[in-house]
């Protein structure tokens, strides 16, 4: 017996409070990406020359979608979690009828679908600046649904470990922006030199970006075949890590 | 009468090493009111956080009717609504939304005629669109009440639900607490305010350093650790006790004015009338007596005292 009421309810909240949040849940993401279209796309953009046949601007759009889709997974997840935590209205949550199944799925699930919905928005934006153009739109989807699971269950983890407000931010400040960035967002890893390029491929998000670039322009780092199984197998660490927390009640249950 | 909470051989030792319960046996029966009475830090509210599933116990077992509250938690923890101690409420959702939130994940369907009627029980209907900061203490606590409520359980913890609660306030959710018993709730709460417990719960546990020391009837409670006493006034102070009345345990008191007698008012024989017929022979003149009978006050001042 599921109490699908219960992640209904979850669900319905945590989405509830980013519309109450709507400036800093679908705003502010959209306007920072713009930025970077401007700034990267536009101004320094026109001064470079297509990359493998795409216009550097069309190039980055994939990037950019995974920038903020990686950021505000880890992000809407982790606070999702913490913040309940931090304010003890967790309490409810632990002496409710309810499994870390679907605790996991209520809060995970929020999370993923609200950077599912900011994914859609950059992409539908930056439809203003650029031409787009998807050749395989059905690998696009997976990419973008797989992508937004496993980092909410990156920032689920997160926020389950974190016990102040500093520790909340620290993977997303020192590990995660230092990835996405170095990851190919901007640039194919070719157009390093090749140690470089060797160091780049222990980077998780090299395979997302050039996966998720791929089904735009068949544009690749690596092929699609390893970048489909890289993300796999980063949602299933993700989802073994979060089953061993709801095992032994790790920083929920004294 | 089987009970509806089972508690048996309950220990919990904290990562720290502290150990917040020491093999607690207790029996809640269907209905009642019981009190926990212990100071701050004697275990009352890990006990609770347990039932409820807050906290996994060490050692030791509970059933909730029956069931398991690790193997059959779904069942148990639906039958059970919890009121904490803190006030910890989402403090941007509106009385209504949280109250809603609390019944769907208990998995309960919504109902608004059920939750209208337990917002207006507890004066929180007007409230109900209002942001929950924007509430003061009091009316934070109804809406934990109204929360823990809001899936109709059949057993409900408040731990300590007057802390800091004004008087009017108090005697309200003593209404409230009442009601809910004839409605046929069993209620656990936890108080240091003995009064508290005097007033509405049926059964006294006394919690003190991890261990449940004494757990009775409310009267019962009294007639065993009560004392009474008697309180001899006497016309004339005298410096000491006259050796012919060394036969009952008497104290001189309010400089040589009353002897005070300390008796078993439930033995057989409390040795009055030979004391008052000593006192009368000993040429002492009475100006008045007074008898007292100990509350749980001071059942609960010696109790912990003694540990």
């Amino acid at each position: 017996m599921i109490n699908v009421q219960a992640i209904k309810i979850i669900y319905k909240y945590e989405m509830l409070r980013a519309w109450n949040t709507i400036m800093q849940s679908f705003i502010s993401p959209v306007i920072s990406t713009v930025l970077y279209f401007v700034v990267f796309g536009s101004a320094i953009g026109s001064r470079i020359e297509t990359v493998e046949g795409v216009s550097y601007g069309a190039f980055i759009v994939p990037g950019l979608v995974m920038l903020a889709l990686l950021t505000q997974s880890v992000a809407n997840a982790s606070f999702g979690i913490y913040f309940p935590r931090f304010t003890g209205t967790i309490y409810e949550v632990l002496s409710a009828p309810v499994s870390f199944v679907e605790i996991l799925l209520g809060y995970v699930g929020a999370a993923a679908s609200k950077s599912f919905i900011i994914g859609m928005i950059i992409l539908a934006t930056s439809g203003f600046f650029v031409d787009l153009n998807i050749l395989h739109p059905f690998w696009m989807l997976s990419f973008l649904v797989l992508t937004c699971i496993s980092f909410s269950l990156l920032g689920f983890i997160i926020g389950l470990w974190a016990d102040n407000f500093e520790k909340l931010q620290l993977i997303p400040m020192l590990v995660i922006t230092p990835l996405v960035f170095l990851g190919g967002s901007f640039y194919t890893i070719d157009m390093l030199p090749p140690v470089w390029r060797t160091v780049s491929l222990f980077n998780p998000v090299v395979y997302l970006v050039s996966g998720f670039r791929w089904s735009f322009y068949e544009v690749a780092d690596v092929s699609i075949e390893i970048s489909l199984l890289m993300v796999v197998l980063f949602a299933v660490v993700c989802l073994a890590i979060v089953w061993l927390i709801f095992k032994t009640g790790y920083r929920l249950k004294h | 009468m089987n009970p509806i909470i089972s508690v048996s051989g309950l220990t919990k030792v904290y990562a720290n090493g502290h150990m917040a319960l020491r093999d607690i046996h207790l029996d809640i029966h269907s209905g009642e009111i019981l009190a926990l009475l212990g100071p701050n830090g004697a275990g009352k509210t890990t006990l609770i956080s347990i039932i409820c599933g807050i906290v996994n116990p060490t050692q030791g077992s509970v059933t909730v009717n029956g069931y398991d509250i690790v193997r059959d938690y779904r069942i148990t923890r639906s039958m059970i609504g919890l009121v904490p101690q803190e006030l910890t409420l989402g403090s941007f959702d509106t009385v209504w939304n949280t109250a809603c939130f609390s019944r769907g994940l208990f998995g309960k369907e919504p109902d608004r005629a059920y939750l209208q009627q337990v917002l207006e029980d507890l004066s929180l209907w007007d409230k109900r669109n209002s942001a929950i900061r924007t509430l003061s203490g009091g009316m934070k606590r109804r809406v934990l009440i109204a929360k823990a409520l809001s899936h109709q359980p059949s057993i409900l913890f408040l731990d300590e639900p007057t802390a800091g609660v004004d008087v009017e306030l108090r005697k309200d959710m003593w209404r409230l607490v009442k009601g809910l018993q004839e409605s046929g709730v069993t209620i656990i709460l936890t108080t240091h305010y003995i009064e508290e417990a005097e007033e509405i719960a049926d059964r006294v546990g006394v919690i003190n350093n991890s261990e449940l020391l004494v757990i009775d009837d409310k009267q019962a409670l009294k007639h065993k650790l009560g004392k009474r006493q008697m309180t001899i006034e006497l016309e004339q102070p005298i410096t000491s006790i006259p050796n012919s009345l060394s036969g009952w345990a008497l104290e001189l008191s309010a400089a040589g004015r009353q002897l005070v007698y300390t008796y078993d008012s439930y033995s057989e024989h409390t040795g009055i009338s030979g004391l008052l017929n000593a006192v009368n022979e000993a040429g002492l003149l009475l100006k008045d007596v007074s008898t007292s009978q100990s509350s749980l006050e001071d059942i609960f001042i010696s109790l912990v005292r003694a540990e």
